[in-house]
């Protein structure tokens, strides 16, 4: 699909606007909304095509569809299966094991992603941004076109055009039965039935959450990772959010890749791999194979050599300065479907909404990409922002960088006996005094919203001393961080023992 | 001064430790006297240690084989034994809570020979409890783990909902819970004592009261008095819940230094007060299930950003919790004895004559705190007080009107009232007293978090108090005052704590980027100001 705001030039075009967003991702409304209020002329065009498995879904891109929203609220539904079972140890007389109706959360959480459509559709309307649920592509650097459910077709131009088609998952169309029986992240949050017995392909943070919450409502989950985990992210962290999952059942091939995919006559899938190291084969049954092994951005059918817009000959992302703007003056990109930026929902939305500033506010502020905090929900959240480590020390020296570390336990772990050996956090920071912040990685619950708030420290250019001096709220996981006292370099033990 | 016994290898291990020092020590055998046993009863009693050897120096109990080998390798023990100084301790602290543990702690880590004396004077109905003060054994850990339990029982609802299915009648015992509680606050306690013995920080569990300049007289449970001089006192006694002073309010209402260990469930509650305590209190009662009933003589949360108070109160009240406004109990009676028994609760108007009558089974006031400092010998070495409030005034080095005595946490005057804030004011009176830094106690922009059902998090000015200092035209720039009310406001609030001590603006938190989807986020996308009237409900992503 495609978002884009366009503002018709007054052409002959059946349609004239003067922005045009192609395809309705968060950053599609987020721009079209704002240039609407911004006085202008503003169509989106959207469209779902469907995935390999037939999954279809309404306005709002991956984020609300087939990404963070569904996401965030099965990881919800696991975590609540974790506390169910905390709840006994605090005096709730539940009887255990509870069981888990994956059709019911399936409902709810469609049903709200739903009025999640209907809320996006209802916003353009009142902002009066015409919207277009049609495939378009480009006829030429001012036009785009699609056929309408009729089988008309409409053709709109405009001023400006902004492509924010995003991205979808890849499939591994090189491993037999891959696409034929393998599911993705686009499928998984819209199946009517559990999926059963999984395995999960792949090491992305879309794997793991996946894995992670599959694995929390109580399914057999298996996650088969090639090389490393999260890769981008902090490698000490991402071992230690592997290493809580397996201890909470998920279970891990490491160093293998998968070589085919087969139906049993039991309707069971059988997946065939190979382990990397030794080369040797082994075979395992799953009920669903669930592909994260990344995503490829959604360019191809736009037909952007017509209008002239360049894309990276390995990625087909879409290149852009630091504007958003593309090869051709007045088409611009912004999202997931950009050539080096973070693929987050937040950043779209605030690219979007700058760009729009610029072109029509009269503004010239420019996004700035650096310390984009993110946050990964697996069973123990992961939340960050700035360097990793190994960042840090590649970009200013080993003897330069100071990471400050602490193993704590949240205190809702304690009565409720549970294992708190991965609830870690670490600054990254500058050596030298005031010893810059680089970096703050924090793994425990609620990670995303102890993290947001330090975001905009750093954001703030915020030192370790200043933070050092903040007050800490307690009892809270969040004021680990404001007593980071012991450093790496001291080999000193970073468990934190009472309140002091 | 070593008690020993002839055949223990441990006695024999730290005779041989002061002879290698080259001390001369007394020894007394304890299996070669008569009164062997008796004397180790005598210590065991003074010391709560049982076992042999016991070793003082120079008055000063050191402990047993390993703390004596401990307080060598520290160097701890070689400071007793110079002896030089004029006193027995160097620091003496009075309190040990947040503030005085983390300023002993501090202090014996830069070399001193600190001692903290604490005594839990029981409460009216007789409960009192261990090392740790106020926050770890009747606050901030019981309250939050209460809250926690509350917050566990909206899970599960909310569960079922997420395709969890159970039995719908879920019953809370609060006896579980209490126990469950109670055993975490014990390894508290106990790691506590553990962590002074680590640092070589005498604790004796007595009474503090001075008595002459430099000296205090610690008074035990069992009555038994000892004196102890130190160059400098840090008194750290925090405070305890105030009673209202009317019939049967002592005799049987409880406060929170009761309800985190009650034994039974309290059932049907009346909570006196408005004040952070009383609504957490209150909400987490209610979140189990129980009839709970707030009796309010003015406004909510006094202090707190008013909207923000009423919001919290509004959601209590749609929750279950019932209010009494503009009430005072004036005389409490017992229908019935028991576990719990039943009360007869007369209240009269604030506003009016009109009086009403409510009977529950447990009555508990959170009407705000007193600072227990009128029996600690105070006047003796003229360490004033605040008449009015108990409090003692410092200055900004928390220094009293005594030059060695100071004083922290909620005992001084006109601070916040957080265990951070003792915290962090202890370690650092510790480090500035013994010349480790000059750094002082920076009681700007303190945040807290109120674990109401539905928490608030703030940092900062009020929006009234922000009006009166600023007045309404310039209010929309820099950051100086930060409110949340939702889930996990305490560990939202956090870090945007630490973005204000960096001089944080709108406009950079305008720039900043959220994390999707959290309740933290919203914060980078206020667009819309209060003063322009529009609606704020939030739409989509």
């Amino acid at each position: 699909m495609a978002a884009m705001a366009v503002a018709l030039r007054g052409l002959g075009g059946r349609f004239r606007w003067r922005t045009q967003a192609v395809a309705g991702g968060v950053r599609g409304a987020a721009r079209g909304a704002a240039a609407a209020q911004l006085g202008r002329k503003v169509a989106v065009v959207d469209y779902v095509e469907p995935s390999p498995q037939g999954t279809r879904w309404g306005l709002g891109g991956t984020c609300v569809n087939v990404g963070c929203i569904p996401k965030k609220l099965m990881h919800q539904a696991a975590l609540l299966g974790g506390l169910i079972q905390d709840a006994p140890h605090y005096g709730w007389e539940v009887a255990q094991p509870v069981p888990h109706d994956w059709r019911k959360m399936a409902e709810a959480v469609q049903n709200h992603v739903k009025s999640l459509n209907w809320g996006h559709r209802v916003q353009l309307q009142d902002r009066k941004v015409k919207y277009f649920n049609i495939k378009a592509s480009f006829v030429d650097e001012h036009t785009v076109c699609g056929v309408a459910k009729g089988g008309k077709e409409i053709l709109l131009s405009a001023d400006h055009i902004i492509i924010a088609t995003g991205g979808r998952p890849r499939y591994p169309t090189h491993i037999e039965g891959a696409l034929e029986y393998g599911i993705t992240s686009d499928d998984i949050f819209w199946l009517k039935e559990s999926p059963g017995k999984t395995l999960v392909v792949g090491a992305s943070y879309v794997a793991l959450e996946c894995a992670g919450f599959l694995t929390g409502i109580g399914l057999d989950t298996t996650v088969m990772i090639r090389s490393i985990p999260l890769r981008g992210f902090d490698q000490q962290m991402s071992s230690m959010v592997i290493e809580h999952m397996a201890s909470h059942g998920t279970q891990f091939l490491r160093g293998c890749a998968p070589s085919r995919v087969r139906r049993l006559p039991d309707g069971h899938l059988q997946v065939t791999w190979e382990d990397c190291t030794t080369g040797k084969e082994d075979t395992g049954t799953f009920d669903t194979v669930l592909w994260a092994i990344g995503r490829v951005p959604d360019t191809r059918s736009l037909n952007l050599e017509k209008a002239g817009v360049d894309t990276s000959p390995d990625t087909q992302k879409i290149l852009v300065d630091s504007r958003e703007g593309t090869s051709v003056p007045h088409i611009y990109a912004i999202g997931d479907v950009v050539e080096g930026r973070p693929e987050l929902t937040p950043t779209a939305i605030m690219a979007g909404r700058l760009l729009v500033q610029r072109l029509f506010g009269g503004s010239s502020d420019l996004m700035d990409y650096d310390n984009v905090p993110t946050t990964v929900f697996t069973p123990l959240e992961y939340g960050c922002v700035g360097l990793s480590e190994e960042e840090a020390v590649a970009r200013h020296g080993q003897e330069h960088v100071e990471v400050y570390h602490a193993h704590y336990k949240p205190l809702e772990f304690t009565v409720a006996g549970r294992d708190a050996s991965q609830c870690y956090v670490k600054m990254v920071c500058l050596r030298e005094p005031p010893q810059l912040v680089l970096g703050l990685h924090f793994l425990g619950p609620n990670a995303g919203e102890v993290t947001q708030g330090f975001a905009l420290g750093i954001k703030c250019g915020a030192s370790y001393a200043q933070v050092m001096r903040t007050v800490g709220i307690h009892p809270t996981c969040s004021e680990e961080v404001v007593k980071l006292r012991i450093s790496k370099r001291s080999g000193l033990d970073p468990t934190v023992t009472g309140c002091g | 001064m070593i008690f020993s016994k002839s055949y223990c290898p441990h006695s024999t291990r730290v005779k041989e430790l002061f002879s290698s020092l080259g001390v001369e020590c007394n020894v007394l055998e304890l299996d070669q006297v008569d009164d062997g046993a008796k004397v180790q009863e005598v210590l065991s009693e003074i010391t709560n240690q049982k076992t042999v050897p016991n070793v003082f120096v120079n008055k000063v109990h050191v402990g047993g084989c390993d703390q004596t080998f401990q307080a060598y390798q520290s160097g701890l023990l070689q400071k007793l034994l110079q002896e030089d100084s004029a006193y027995d301790y160097d620091l003496i602290i009075v309190g040990g809570g947040s503030g005085g543990l983390s300023c002993a702690k501090e202090a014996a880590i830069l070399g001193k020979k600190v001692m903290v004396l604490d005594f839990v004077v029981p409460s009216p109905q007789g409960t009192s409890w261990g090392l740790g003060g106020t926050c770890v054994n009747v606050g901030c850990i019981p309250k939050k783990l209460m809250h926690q339990a509350a917050l566990l029982g909206q899970a599960l609802c909310d569960s079922r909902k997420f395709g969890w299915e159970y039995n719908q009648q879920v019953k809370h015992n609060w006896e579980t819970m209490t126990k469950a509680i109670q055993n975490h606050i014990s390894s508290l306690n106990w790691g506590y004592r553990l962590s002074l013995r680590e640092k070589a920080v005498a604790y004796v569990n007595s009474y503090g009261e001075f008595v002459e300049h430099h000296k205090i007289k610690a008074t035990n449970k069992k009555g038994q008095e000892t004196y102890y001089t130190a160059a400098q006192f840090v008194i750290a006694t925090g405070e305890r819940p105030r009673y209202l002073g009317i019939q049967g309010d002592k005799e049987y209402c409880i406060t929170s230094d009761d309800l985190f260990s009650l034994p039974y469930c309290p059932g049907k509650t009346l909570v006196v007060g408005a004040s952070y305590v009383a609504l957490e209190c209150a909400g987490f009662l209610a979140g189990f299930g129980l009839d709970v009933t707030v009796m309010v003589r003015s406004i909510l949360l006094r202090g707190f950003d008013q909207e923000m108070a009423e919001k919290v109160g509004s959601y209590m009240e749609q929750h279950g919790v019932k209010f009494l406004r503009k009430f005072i109990p004036v005389m409490i009676q017992q229908l019935e004895k028991g576990s719990p028994g039943k009360l007869k609760v007369l209240a009269k108007s604030t506003e009016g004559t009109e009086t009403i009558e409510g009977v529950y089974n447990t009555v508990l006031l959170a009407i705000g705190r007193d600072s227990c400092t009128r029996k600690m010998g105070l006047e003796k070495i003229g360490v004033k007080i605040n008449e009015k409030s108990g409090k003692i005034p410092v200055n900004d080095v928390e220094q009293t009107s005594v030059p060695y005595v100071y004083a922290v946490g909620d005992v001084s005057e006109g601070k916040p009232e957080l265990t951070p804030v003792a915290i962090q004011s202890g370690k650092l009176l510790a480090r500035r007293l013994f010349g480790a830094s000059l750094e002082k106690c920076d009681y700007i922009n303190v945040p807290t978090t109120v674990f109401t059902p539905l928490e608030y998090g703030c940092c900062g000015l009020a929006e009234e108090k922000a009006i009166e200092v600023y007045k309404k035209e310039n209010l929309e720039d820099r950051v100086i005052g930060f409110h949340i009310l939702g889930p996990n406001a305490g560990e939202v609030t956090q870090g945007f704590v630490a973005a204000m001590k960096c001089g944080l603006t709108k406009q950079l938190l305008d720039d900043t980027i959220g994390i999707h989807p959290t309740c933290g986020e919203v914060f980078t996308t206020l667009e819309i100001t209060k003063s322009s009237g529009l609606d704020i409900t939030q739409k989509g992503c």
